[in-house]
């Protein structure tokens, strides 16, 4: 029971971490991105490359994984995304679509299409035992960065100079350029960071998750629940939402494996009957 | 009366649209050849058509749209299986399943905002595709439904290996439900959806039940989609777990917006243009083709969508000043 909660959560803040840039996109900026998960695939491919064919130590390919998705961010929101803000859903649903498409084809094309494993560092495997409980010893790891992060974030947004710019950008674009705010300057690196930690989710969860080149549609429907049922009112909301999804899937799975991936679905409807804006949204 | 006029003369038949329908039917003259593509051609148009409903006219955006062509695909298929071999028996219990499953997932759908709906319209047709994966003994699973058998259609013509047969009963479905679309897009009840996707607010505001009618326009689209799936699993007497997979719920959007959506031909023309697009490029990549259709919708957002439309209503303008 409590190994099940303890890998629900870990999971949970392994889809945090990679929604958590479609929360701020999505959520705050308001602009539908289906290809995030490109991002965090892009990040799972530059860890296994690194690691299979370079033989770089894994500690090391996490920060390269963030920026090599970062910065492959920033260019496709320099010169892509940049004409999409503006524009329909529709428009931008289409858009993201085409550019998943691509992604995974691209994928396939220069990988194949096989699933990808790495071989996690031996301190970072195994299960030790801490008051009666079975710890998966990288499933605390992963709980400890996520946490971490998730943390750093919240302040960042709500306690930095670049957090309240961010925000006023997000409430109203023309006002915050009038106060001399570089809006769009900030959506770009907002956009970068959150596609980086896309993509070390990505480098993270490649054990856990796994990784081939459908990985973006394979999470699309998991990051828009996060994003939905979190509500789109800061990171709060979605964190919460991604551990309630994390060990709702977890211990469904367990418990009756015969339903498999319902219980996400489960969840999914129980909020929005009860909730339909979100856990933590005012309707706007 | 200037209302019911205006009504009428929007209805009214176009001869672009007489030619396309006679060349649609005097492709049946040809000798034996191109049947299969045209079948799948058909069953596209109709699919897009059923999209076109609630995106064009209701101004829904759906990323689950294969929830009901599945459906029906899945009822069509067991019917055959089990119970009986007759195609009309089995196309009118997909479209009234599919109608069935439609009501009840408005219920989701028509909660919250845009973004809640494209997550609960993907959802939907998630779950569903669990749901066969996790039933194989009535789904057959992974290895598909095995084992359809079609009986005669009319008691008369026989499904047969050219797919002829298949392509004029897919065809004539068409034919048919598009009469209905017309019917009911030009009808008080299609005006009031388009208003609604223009500005719901202000439509509700004159009195349009914008929930009711939102609920009534989609149902509608899924007995559409039904009978997609339904046709689909009838000709080809063969039905997988794809069919409520997301690429098809993507291909169909793609298939209404290179056509148009809100003109109602749009599915069609989209599902001509698309096919021979798969068709040419598959025979080029047959493994990657889908990242040329990628580039291709990028691409076409960008360039914009309403200048790629606009073209076209400008030379249907032009058509009829003549």
């Amino acid at each position: 029971m409590a190994t099940i909660l303890f890998d629900g959560v870990a999971y949970g803040m392994l889809l945090f971490v990679l929604a958590c840039g479609l929360a701020v996109t999505l959520g705050l900026m308001n602009f539908v991105n289906l290809a995030h998960g490109a991002f965090a695939m892009a990040g799972g491919y530059v860890t296994v490359i690194l690691m299979d064919r370079w033989g770089v130590p894994f500690l090391a390919c996490l920060p390269a994984a963030f920026v090599a998705a970062a910065a492959l961010g920033f260019v496709l929101e320099r010169t892509l995304y940049l004409h999409m803000y503006g524009r329909s859903h529709l428009d931008q649903v289409l858009f993201s679509i085409g550019l998943v498409f691509m992604a995974v084809t691209a994928v396939d094309w220069a990988m194949g299409s096989s699933q990808q494993n790495i071989k996690l560092p031996a301190w970072l495997q195994g299960r030790r035992d801490v008051f009666g409980m079975q710890v998966g010893i990288y499933r605390s790891f992963i709980i400890v960065i996520c946490g971490a992060l998730a943390l750093g974030l919240q302040l960042a947004l709500t306690h930095s100079r670049f957090g309240s710019r961010l925000r006023a950008a997000v409430d109203d674009a023309r006002v915050a350029r009038g106060l001399g705010i570089p809006v769009s300057t900030v959506f770009a690196v907002t956009f970068a960071v959150g596609s980086g930690l896309a993509g070390l989710g990505g480098a993270l969860g490649t054990e856990i998750l796994g990784l081939d080149p459908n990985f973006p549609l394979r999470f699309m429907i998991y990051f828009l629940i996060v994003v939905t049922v979190g509500g789109t009112s800061g990171i709060v909301g979605p964190f919460v939402a991604s551990l309630l999804l994390g060990v709702a899937d977890v211990a469904g799975k367990y418990y009756v494996p015969a339903l498999g991936a319902f219980m996400v679905y489960l969840v999914m409807i129980a909020v929005l009957v009860l909730r339909p804006h979100g856990l933590f949204a005012r309707p706007r | 009366m200037g209302a019911a006029r205006g009504l009428a003369r929007r209805a009214s038949w176009r001869w672009p649209e007489i030619v396309f329908w006679l060349v649609a039917f005097g492709a049946l003259l040809m000798p034996a050849g191109k049947y299969l593509i045209l079948n799948e051609i058909a069953i596209l148009a109709l699919f897009a058509l059923s999209l076109d409903l609630i995106l064009g006219y209701a101004g829904i955006v759906s990323l689950g749209h294969a929830a009901f062509f599945g459906a029906g695909a899945y009822t069509a298929g067991l019917l055959a299986k089990h119970v009986t071999g007759d195609p009309l028996a089995g196309l009118a219990l997909a479209m009234a399943v599919a109608t069935l499953l439609g009501f009840l997932t408005t219920f989701l759908v028509l909660r919250g905002s845009d973004l809640t709906r494209l997550m609960v319209t993907l959802g939907v047709a998630l779950v569903l595709g669990e749901l066969a994966n996790a039933l194989p003994h009535i789904s057959g699973g992974a290895d598909g439904l095995q084992g359809v058998v079609m009986g005669k259609l009319l008691g008369r013509f026989e499904f047969d290996l050219f797919g002829r047969t298949a392509y004029a009963y897919s065809l004539t479905t068409l034919f048919v439900l598009m009469l209905l679309a017309r019917r009911i897009v030009h009808s008080p009840f299609g005006l009031s959806l388009m208003a609604i996707r223009r500005n719901a607010l202000r439509a509700g505001a004159l009195g349009v039940p914008v929930h009711v009618r939102l609920i009534a326009a989609y149902t509608l689209a899924a007995a559409y989609a039904g009978a997609a799936g339904a046709l689909l699993a009838q000709t080809t007497a063969f039905v997988s777990l794809d069919v409520f997979e997301f690429h098809r719920s993507a291909d169909v959007l793609l298939v209404l917006i290179i056509g148009g959506a809100g003109w109602l031909y749009g599915g069609i023309a989209g599902a001509v243009i698309y096919k021979l697009l798969q068709d040419g490029i598959a025979t080029v990549t047959p493994q990657y083709w889908q990242f040329w259709i990628g580039l291709l919708l990028v691409a076409f957002v960008m360039v914009g969508r309403q200048r790629f439309v606009g073209g076209l209503y400008g030379l249907l303008a032009l058509a009829r000043r003549r």
